[in-house]
């Protein structure tokens, strides 16, 4: 048998992989497979009822909070890693864990750009959106134009195709609309630099004065869906409340923080009750769920606790500054341009980092000196260090050794100190 | 320009012509006019606003194809930056706003869209996008130093005889492969994102120099010279 055959040999590379320390191993055996079979996807996916979650932010905690929320009604599979594309989501089915039966929904985060390809591997997926903003911008490309392609392939797939969209976000409205079936969420847009414009007609799309009030409309009619589930977010350390569409009311406890992660929470349990699990069961797990592959995670580095933070796009960092350790605290920050973090750096200056004043900062990265260069311009103290973990006596100048330290990285500088701070790739 | 009177410096529609952290531009040249002792008005104008033409110094940042042409169309509506050029303000326009300048460019779908005219440029289609490192050596007075940059672009720039070009490329693609960026008076477009003046202090101050009539003195800061030393080893192809 041809998938059999593959995924055996999937295993074998992976391992190789893994025993040559290239890596976890996960992303390679799902290349053998697909190179051995190429429509391993489609046929990994039988029979299961899939969901892809996708979006430029949150999509890795959403889909792990959706399956934890729908684990607590049975087995579910899923691609905790962030493994977002095909090769690590063919990765992830074909090896699930011992004991999850053939048909358990699969929960799988999708990378935005991949998304459509996915789309054609499967029958009748739920997509769950939450957001598009400029992220990546060499591979991704520009926001407009991704919205653009999720539209068209939306519109061009056939047969029960259906969705939970964030209503706040014209981008994501504009994409979604085309499917006939959408559960409408109001999450918020805390960005709304990318969707200035009517993305049906160009104009400029008319927004409420008062931050907080989502509503967005154009002279040309397309306007803020009416959300049957509206998210009223909470300050740091309180408690968001998620109201449904008969008007009741679930209080979203997390140990995860920020209004951000109250969002990607309210999209799980929406997507929870589209697939059947009621709030009722689904909310109380997700307060299990305390570390997304690696964030918010405190390791050791340097003989020193730190706390590791994912900022990798000016969307994430807006939420940043609310949860770090307020001033003085010192942070370090560790900005990378590869492949996977975008090539180009210039997001930096879209970031309001004049907002880490009062604090020194630690400029770290192959890009460090880029980081320095805002920060100089942005009048916040900062010294910069090649590698700040393997010169402990200029790190404890700058940051007390006994105080928990926040540290923010770009994806692979953030995977770069989970590492070195031996974290676990996917705890809590 | 009197050192007491404020400098006043416009940021054209930033939330349609800021994709690319362009907006960096606006501040990196009110502090280094403000480490000289001037004082600065910095602006950034609300998208489709009309263009005051009294201030010193406007900026075009970079932008997606819809946004650069209903910014386009507001300032042909408008008018203002035009008249604001023709006093003696600087204008400087990176990617999308430097097509802007010019005569014309590939609009949504790559329908030709006309631009507001300030540099004797005309843009079409590149037949692949430039995507990565830009460096050009320049070749325009008063610059000396390598020119870096990002860029992000589909568009083919070709100078008409009233322009000159700021470089000719090392790197990249800039305008065509060949040259980088145009020049016409005080009116300046380029491909460089980074942003373009917060990697190139030396084009920053030529822009301020414009505005004050004067050369400016030196403002020496490690942090720059050590992310153009980095840039620079790292982009340049070994010889």
């Amino acid at each position: 048998m041809r998938l059999r055959a593959a995924t055996g040999l999937g295993r074998i590379a992976g391992g190789l992989s893994k025993s040559l320390r290239r890596g976890d191993g996960f992303v390679i055996g799902g290349r053998v497979v697909l190179a051995a079979c190429p429509d391993a996807l489609s046929r990994l996916v039988a029979g299961r009822r899939v969901v892809f979650v996708s979006a430029t932010n949150g999509k890795t905690t959403t889909t792990r909070l959706l399956a934890a929320a729908i684990a607590a009604a049975g087995p579910v599979i899923t691609n905790g890693s962030g493994a977002n594309m095909p090769a690590g989501i063919v990765a992830a089915l074909a090896r699930p864990p011992v004991g999850v039966p053939a048909d358990a929904p699969a929960v799988l985060e999708a990378d935005e750009t991949y998304l459509p390809g996915l789309l054609a591997a499967t029958t009748a997926p739920l997509l769950v959106l939450a957001n598009l903003s400029r992220d990546q911008l060499d591979r991704v490309g520009e926001v407009a134009m991704v919205a653009r392609r999720w539209r068209s392939v939306f519109a061009a797939t056939v047969g029960g195709l259906t969705a939970v969209a964030n209503a706040d976000d014209p981008q994501v409205v504009w994409a979604a609309s085309v499917i006939p079936d959408v559960t409408w969420v109001s999450v918020g847009q805390r960005w709304t630099a990318d969707s200035a414009l009517c993305p049906s007609c160009g104009s400029i799309l008319r927004r409420s004065n008062d931050p907080n009030d989502p509503a967005w409309d154009c002279v040309c009619g397309f306007r803020r869906p009416q959300p049957s589930w509206q998210l009223e977010t909470a300050d740091l350390g309180d408690v968001a409340t998620l109201v449904g569409p008969d008007g009741a009311r679930y209080g979203l406890e997390l140990q995860l923080p920020g209004a951000a992660n109250q969002a990607n929470a309210a999209m799980a349990v929406v997507a929870a009750n589209v697939l059947g699990v009621d709030p009722a069961v689904s909310v109380p797990p997700l307060r299990s769920v305390a570390s997304v592959g690696g964030r918010y995670q405190t390791v050791t580095l340097a003989g020193r606790q730190v706390r590791l933070l994912l900022g990798k796009n000016p969307a994430g960092w807006a939420e940043m500054f609310a949860m770090l350790a307020p001033a003085p605290a010192p942070v370090v920050v560790a900005i990378n341009a590869r492949a996977a973090d975008g090539k180009d750096p210039s997001w930096l200056w879209d970031v309001p980092f004049e907002k880490l004043a009062g604090r020194h900062v630690v400029a770290t990265g192959e890009r460090r000196h880029d980081l320095a260069v805002r920060l100089l311009y942005a009048g916040v103290m900062h010294t910069t260090i090649a590698d700040p973990w393997a010169d402990a006596s200029a790190l404890a100048e700058i940051a007390e050794p006994g105080r928990v330290l926040d540290a923010v990285g770009t994806y692979t500088a953030f995977r770069e100190l989970l590492r070195r701070g031996g974290g676990a790739d996917d705890g809590g | 320009m009197a050192a007491e009177s404020t400098l006043r410096f416009i940021s054209i529609y930033p939330v349609l012509l800021g994709t690319y952290g362009d907006g960096g531009n606006l501040q990196v040249l009110s502090a280094r006019a403000r480490a000289r002792g001037f004082e600065v008005e910095a602006i950034e104008l609300e998208a489709g606003a009309a263009v005051p033409t009294t201030a010193d110094l406007y900026l075009l940042g970079g932008g997606e194809d819809d946004a650069q042409v209903a910014a386009a169309r507001a300032l042909r509506a408008d008018g203002g930056l035009g008249a604001a050029a023709a006093n003696g303000a600087v204008v400087f326009g990176v990617c999308a706003g430097y097509q802007i300048l010019g005569a014309i460019f590939p609009g949504s779908g790559g329908v030709p869209e006309p631009g507001v005219g300030l540099l004797d440029v005309t843009t079409d289609r590149l037949p692949k996008r430039a995507v990565g490192e830009l460096l050009a050596v320049p070749t325009f007075e008063g610059l000396h130093q390598p020119l870096t940059g990002y860029e992000n672009h589909a568009g083919a720039t070709h100078l008409g005889a009233d322009v000159r070009e700021l470089g000719r490329v090392e790197v990249g693609i800039g305008n065509d492969s060949v040259l980088e960026g145009a020049v016409h008076g005080r009116v300046l477009g380029t491909y460089l994102h980074g942003p373009g003046l917060a990697r190139n202090p030396e084009l920053a101050d030529l822009l301020l120099s414009w505005v004050v009539g004067a050369a400016l003195e030196p403002w020496v800061q490690p942090d720059i010279d050590a992310l153009r030393d980095e840039r620079l080893t790292t982009v340049r192809p070994r010889r």
